[in-house]
């Protein structure tokens, strides 16, 4: 008989009934009961009261009434913790029953149960199932380590279970191997190092995949990605042993090998060697795009990622990317997207003519992706331009009225990018003008004719039919009209004068529209003050853009490449990023607590009590912020295009006042050095902050420190009255001032400016670790609350030089025994074989800028360095001759994950 | 990589199962997917891994008959992963219980809580080999003997338990090709593509050792015997019983197969393809009707016939009477906007046409019908004994230590995969 009767709802003595049933005698009367019980559990309903009754039932031969009880305990363990204790018992006896089922289930479901009460219990068993004689139970066992260390990660040392687990790692079969990688590849992510790959292993690992099953394969493959070759040949042989993977029927295998693959290429020196297997990756690919959708999605966003850096691989597999007609959207819109990366000068013409297949197709979100398509596919390939302008003007010409509107908008791109070039398409894009109803469409219309002033003979009335409804146009439009007016005007000796005067008018008086009132005026005073002036202004040459897509920044992009079949490629968004609500970053939440009850007050004061008369001082950021944001008043929204920056500030200035298409959000940036750019880092998305994105890194320049910001606007208000706040740190830094020199950010601009920083040292507060928490209050958010780390990439700026950061001798052991052996770090290491120490050591430590303080010649060597903040970090390397294992003791008087941090540093330096 | 949680939703959002594994979601959490997927007008427009921003959850959901499946974590987890062991999922019930739809489930749920702890541990996957499930998950009760986990769980050969016994050994192989193709227009073929696949149905005692030889171009260049009729296979995917390192270094195709049927590979070859059944549709609008003339080839050569051919002919949507037709089967299907035109066999060479109207309202919306027609055309058949491809299997030796003599069948059949015609 099905299960289902069980769901069918019974009578109000329900409870009462159950209850007999459990306490009966017949095992079948009981399992009716709790699959009754675990059926109701399923519909949601409460039968937890139920829970003596159940665990009284435990103690059974019947394997199925068994399983039963353990679900229930499963799910209601949790809610009645005092009760729980009280199946400890027969947990404990299961586990050591003879049937490996049996264990294996006891020891499951203990795990399962996660309260720090029951997993005490839990470690003896674990510690035996761990050793046990059948793998079905190890494989369990190393799973369940994973389960008490998220409960309990100090038992988990006591037992030390973490070396037991790496025993596991060259188990006999293979399941219990890659079980043992997944649980300590997990217990990595809180316990960094624990996962701890050497070359041996990682060989010894890909050999076991021909025996793992495919789940074990990808469990083994992601951990193989987070190993770094040691050098070319190894990269190589990694490749080489994990080509046969591709042919694997699991697309999981298939795309995180294909991530080791792609992370190991970079590693590799022969560009011939290299192609090769560049060769081998296309095919397999393709293959995916013929999978489920769900998992074919997956893996087009994955190539749509891998295109970006290496297009070679599927040039000449566009084929496999044409839309069938039944694909789901969202599958037609990466396809799309992949198609424009992957044109060239040859394939081109074939993929417009496609994309011109779709524009004729009835989902509207598509047909206007596709005529996107085809003008991108023009900026990107000027050959293809041509070809692309011909195929939009026969889109035109059907007359639906969607794509005529998004080609329209289409042709403005590409006339931007090649202007004079396609004049004669103008005719035929005005005679389409009654049919534009979307601002976007009639204001690029308006531009066009604008532009081509000189060339369209009816231009004057087409301008007239476009100003007698100038008022019941959108701002958008408007202001294209008021551009496209005084453009006809100097263009044409004069032509339209008393509309432009009209207009200006009406623009100056009775617009509440200030961007609309401003333009106004600055046009009318340009024309007041000097015809000339005005010529050149509003005629000047423009900048041609480049695209109208943003690209993934290049960093972000080889983050996502490094995470290849995750949901991060999915999202195309830095893990880090969006997993930032869910796994409290240290910087959001933690932050928010101790900041508000600790520094409330300090905060508010500070950062309210800003006084006006605090004026920026023009420092490079300042100034050229300040300089865009006046370039930028005049710009308007409309364009999402970016454009190339012109060298020549004059010109730029000019043209930018007139390209009404110009980015707002690019032009902006200040230059800084690429190194900088690179290592700022998003610190919190515009999602979390109000609509501000804000991102920033360290900097050290004319002996101080500071704190580079990028704030973006992405809200659509201006946000002015920006101020920062640090709390204590690690290093007693604050800013020195907390006014930031941004006068205000418009919307979808970014800007960046400095933040100097200065010791303090009452606010020096070791606990904090390597956080630096930061607070930004301006008018439009709030106070905002984001933090930065210190890390590998940025320890550098915050050490002193060699005149300070060298201690002489006494200095030294002053210090040595003054912070004590108690906070001794020790660390064991090898250094490359047939190195002569301790000058190695010199030699390598030194750009690190830890200095070298004396060596003795029984195999010692003292080594120190200083931070800001009146922090020194003191080394003694000791080694025994012929031997590259060397062993580094740390001290340091002040928080220990730094002294971890200088000891990542140096090995990595060392290992080299 | 690791999920949380796993549901089963029917088919408006209401959990019928789920399982918390790791208790770091809240139960809530699937109500948002009630929300953005199932009450989203078009489910076909949600894209399968969707982001809460609010709480920090990523869900991934497949879609089965009535019923969703979907996987919740909190990490950056394996979303390849998450989709296929979803996948994996449905394929081990449907061995299970053959349909999976609202109701098996129901009628089964112990037995589904029992597999979902079997195939996934803390959010990891685990066994998921359907047939070695099934030696010790059952509902069938002889209680006195409890089971024991098969040493297949955790052996290197997973998935084969040892001690299978068949009266006759026999194994049947299926060498399926289907083929996808899109032609323009304008006549010319904008994409071919075949997609091939084995399947294996093995009934064979013991753990037989296999070996399959095919006339593939680049294992016949491995063992130095070129300029046979060879064929190019694209790219290959193998079941996990094929030993992959083993086909990477010399193009043996050698495995221990799963009991029962199993796909063994499954290749794909892009080159370019005559169009096996070319079809191609006339259209005249007249004020009242509109006309159709609808050609067929059979462009294959004529020892081979085409079953159960299908060729569907997008009408406007506003056609009024049904169909009329001198000659032919053909059938209106109103709720698809095409008309149907049946053949039940088509031979070689051979060429059919079809011709009729349709009546059309008076008020005419020409733009909405010239755009409905120009849907592509697309066309269903069948070809025994046929691989489009030219693939054949020269041989499949089976070596078992007991020495049976066992007996291999295999079979040929192309098929369309996404075969359309764009109309001109």
């Amino acid at each position: 008989m099905p299960d289902s009767k069980y769901f069918s709802t019974t009578n109000r003595g329900e409870l009462f009934e159950l209850k007999q049933l459990l306490n009966s005698q017949s095992s079948r009367s009981k399992r009716e009961a709790l699959k009754q019980i675990i059926a109701s559990m399923t519909i949601g309903k409460d039968v937890s009261s139920l829970f003596t009754d159940v665990l009284n039932c435990m103690q059974t031969v019947d394997l199925e009434l068994k399983k039963l009880v353990y679900l229930y305990l499963i799910s209601y363990a949790k809610t009645q913790p005092d009760l729980a204790i009280l199946a400890v018992n027969t947990f404990v006896k299961d586990a050591s029953d003879p049937n490996p089922l049996i264990r294996t289930l006891a020891l499951r479901t203990m795990g399962c149960i996660q309260l720090t009460r029951i997993s005490e219990y839990l470690c003896e068993p674990l510690r035996r199932a761990l050793k046990d004689a059948d793998p079905y139970v190890r494989k369990t066992a190393a799973i369940c380590v994973a389960k008490l260390y998220e409960v309990d990660p100090a038992l988990v040392s006591e037992y030390g279970f973490i070396s037991t687990l790496k025993e596991l790692v060259l188990d006999s079969s293979p399941m219990v191997v890659a079980n043992a990688i997944a649980a300590l590849g997990e217990i990595d992510e809180s316990l960094p190092g624990t996962l701890e790959l050497k070359p041996n292993l990682v060989s010894g690992l890909i050999q076991c995949l021909n025996d793992c099953s495919e789940w074990g394969q990808v469990f083994i493959i992601d951990a193989v990605a987070s190993y770094m070759p040691s050098g070319t040949e190894e990269a190589e042989s990694i490749i080489e042993r994990l080509l046969p993977r591709l042919y694997h029927a699991n697309a999981a295998v298939v795309l995180s090998s294909m991530k080791v693959i792609v992370k190991n290429l970079k590693y590799v020196k022969s560009a011939e060697f290299s192609r090769m297997i560049q060769k081998k990756l296309g095919a397999p690919l393709v293959t995916l795009v013929s999978a489920e959708p769900e998992v074919q999605y997956v893996a087009l966003r994955n190539i749509n990622l891998l295109v970006r850096k290496y297009p070679e691989i599927l040039q000449n597999e566009f084929k496999a990317f044409f839309c069938k007609y039944n694909d789901p959207p969202y599958i037609k819109e990466e396809k799309l997207e992949i198609l424009v990366r992957l044109a060239n000068d040859d394939n081109a013409p074939k993929i417009i003519s496609e994309c011109k297949e779709y524009a004729s197709e009835v989902d509207v979100g598509f047909v206007r992706s596709s005529v996107q398509a085809i003008g991108r596919i023009a900026l990107k390939i000027e050959s293809a331009a041509n070809n692309s302008v011909e195929t939009l003007l026969e889109l035109v010409r059907t007359r639906v009225v969607y794509v005529v509107q998004e080609s329209l908008v289409v042709m403005k791109d590409i006339m931007r990018k090649y202007p004079n070039e396609f004049e004669g398409a103008i005719p035929v894009l005005c005679e389409n003008l009654e049919a534009l109803d979307e601002p976007n469409a009639r204001a690029s219309l308006v531009w066009i004719i604008g532009e081509y002033a000189d060339r369209i003979e009816n231009v004057v009335e087409l301008v007239e039919s476009f100003l007698d409804n100038f008022r019941d146009e959108s701002i958008q439009v408007q202001q294209q009209l008021l551009t496209c007016t005084i453009k006809v005007y100097l263009k044409c000796n004069g032509s339209c004068k008393s509309s432009l005067e009209r207009i200006l008018n009406d623009g100056m008086k009775n617009s509440d529209n200030a961007d609309l009132r401003e333009r106004a005026f600055f046009y009318s005073r340009l024309l007041q003050a000097n015809k000339e002036m005005a010529n050149s202004v509003v005629l000047a040459r423009k900048p041609r853009i480049v695209s109208t897509h943003e690209d993934l920044d290049e960093s972000l992009l080889n983050t996502l490449l490094d995470e290849m079949g995750s949901l991060a490629s999915v999202f195309h968004r830095s893990p880090h990023v969006f997993l930032a609500s869910s796994k409290p970053l240290p910087q959001v939440s933690i932050m928010e607590d101790e900041w508000n009850e600790e520094n409330a007050q300090v905060l508010s004061h500070d950062i309210l009590d800003l006084s006006l008369s605090d004026k920026p001082q023009l420092g490079d950021a300042s100034e050229a912020s300040n300089k865009t944001s006046v370039d930028e008043l005049f710009e308007s929204s409309s364009g999402t295009a970016s454009t190339k920056k012109p060298k020549e500030q004059n010109n730029d200035l000019l043209s930018l006042i007139d390209d009404l298409f110009s980015p707002a959000q690019s032009s902006s940036s200040v230059d800084h050095g690429d190194d900088l750019q690179k290592r700022m880092k998003l610190l919190l998305p515009s999602s979390k902050a109000r609509g501000l994105e804000i991102s920033g890194a360290f900097s050290a320049e004319q002996g101080g420190i500071q704190y580079v910001l990028k704030l973006r606007n992405e809200s659509n208000e201006i946000i002015g009255e920006n101020a920062i706040q640090f709390n204590k740190n690690l290093l007693g830094l604050i800013p020195a001032r907390s006014k930031l020199d941004v006068v205000r950010i418009n919307p979808n601009e970014s800007v960046v400016c400095k933040v100097d920083l200065r010791y303090v040292s009452s606010e020096k507060d070791s606990r904090k670790g390597l956080l630096f928490q930061m607070a930004l209050k301006n008018d439009v958010c709030g106070v905002i609350y984001f933090g930065d780390k210190l890390d590998e990439s940025n320890l550098n700026i915050f050490l002193e030089s060699e005149s300070t950061g060298k201690l002489t001798k006494q200095a030294f052991l002053q210090e040595w025994s003054k912070i004590g052996s108690s906070d001794e770090v020790v660390k064991q290491f090898n250094v490359p074989a047939g190195v002569s120490l301790p000058n190695y050591f010199i030699e390598k430590l030194y750009p690190l800028k830890v200095f070298h303080v004396a060596s003795s010649p029984s195999g010692q060597s003292y080594f120190s360095a200083r931070l800001v903040g009146e922090i020194c970090v003191l080394l003694e390397f000791r080694w025994a001759d012929k031997d590259s294992n060397v062993q580094l003791a740390s001290r340091c008087n002040s928080a220990k994950e730094l002294v971890k941090l200088f000891e990542r540093l140096i090995e990595k330096a060392l290992g080299k | 990589m690791v999920v949380s949680a796993l549901y089963i939703l029917d088919a408006r959002g209401r959990v019928l199962i789920s399982r918390n594994y790791r208790g770091d979601v809240p139960n809530d959490v699937i109500n948002q997917v009630k929300q953005k997927v199932i009450e989203a007008e078009d489910d076909s427009s949600t894209k399968p891994i969707i982001h809460d921003e609010q709480r920090g959850y990523s869900l991934a959901l497949i879609k089965v008959s009535d019923i969703f499946l979907v996987a919740v974590t909190r990490t950056n987890a394996n979303a390849a992963l998450m989709l296929s062991f979803l996948y994996r999922v449905v394929l081990v019930f449907r061995e299970y219980f053959k349909d999976v739809e609202e109701e098996s489930i129901r009628d089964n749920f112990v037995l589904i809580y029992e597999l979902l702890d079997e195939m996934m541990d803390f959010g990891f996957p685990q066994s998921t080999e359907s047939k070695v499930l099934q030696e010790y998950i059952t509902q069938e009760r002889h209680v006195l003997e409890t089971p024991r986990p098969p040493i297949a769980v955790t052996n290197a050969v997973s998935w084969r338990s040892e001690g299978v016994k068949h009266q006759r050994n026999e194994v049947f192989l299926d060498v399926i090709e289907k083929v996808n193709l899109l032609v323009g227009a304008n006549g010319n073929v904008l994409y071919s593509e075949i997609l091939g696949q084995m399947k294996m149905k093995s009934f064979l005692s013991g753990m037989p050792e296999l070996k399959l030889g095919l006339n593939d171009k680049l294992q016949f260049e491995a063992s130095g015997r070129p300029g046979q009729r060879a064929v190019e296979l694209e790219d290959i995917k193998f079941h996990q019983c094929v030993r992959l390192s083993r086909f990477e270094a010399d193009r043996t195709i050698s495995f221990i197969p799963p009991d029962g049927e199993f796909e063994l590979m499954s290749y794909r070859l892009s080159t370019p393809i005559r169009p096996l059944i070319w079809v191609d549709a006339v259209i005249e609008f007249h004020p009242y009707r509109v006309d159709y003339t609808v050609n067929v080839r059979a462009q294959f050569k004529p020892k081979y016939t085409a079953n159960s051919v299908k060729i569907y002919v997008p009408t406007p949507p506003d056609a009024d009477t049904p169909f009329k037709s001198a000659s032919g089967r053909v059938k209106y299907m109103p709720e698809k906007d095409v008309f149907v035109w049946s053949l039940k066999h088509l031979h070689g060479g051979q060429e059919l046409v079809v011709r009729g109207y349709f009546g059309l309202p008076s008020i005419p919306s020409s733009e909405n019908r010239e755009q409905a027609v120009r849907r592509p055309i697309s066309v269903e058949f069948e070809i025994p004994y046929f691989t489009v491809s030219g693939l054949q299997v020269r041989y499949l030796k089976i070596i078992e230590k007991s020495g049976y003599r066992a007996l291999p069948w295999v079979r040929y059949i192309t098929q369309n995969g996404d075969y359309q015609l764009r109309m001109a």
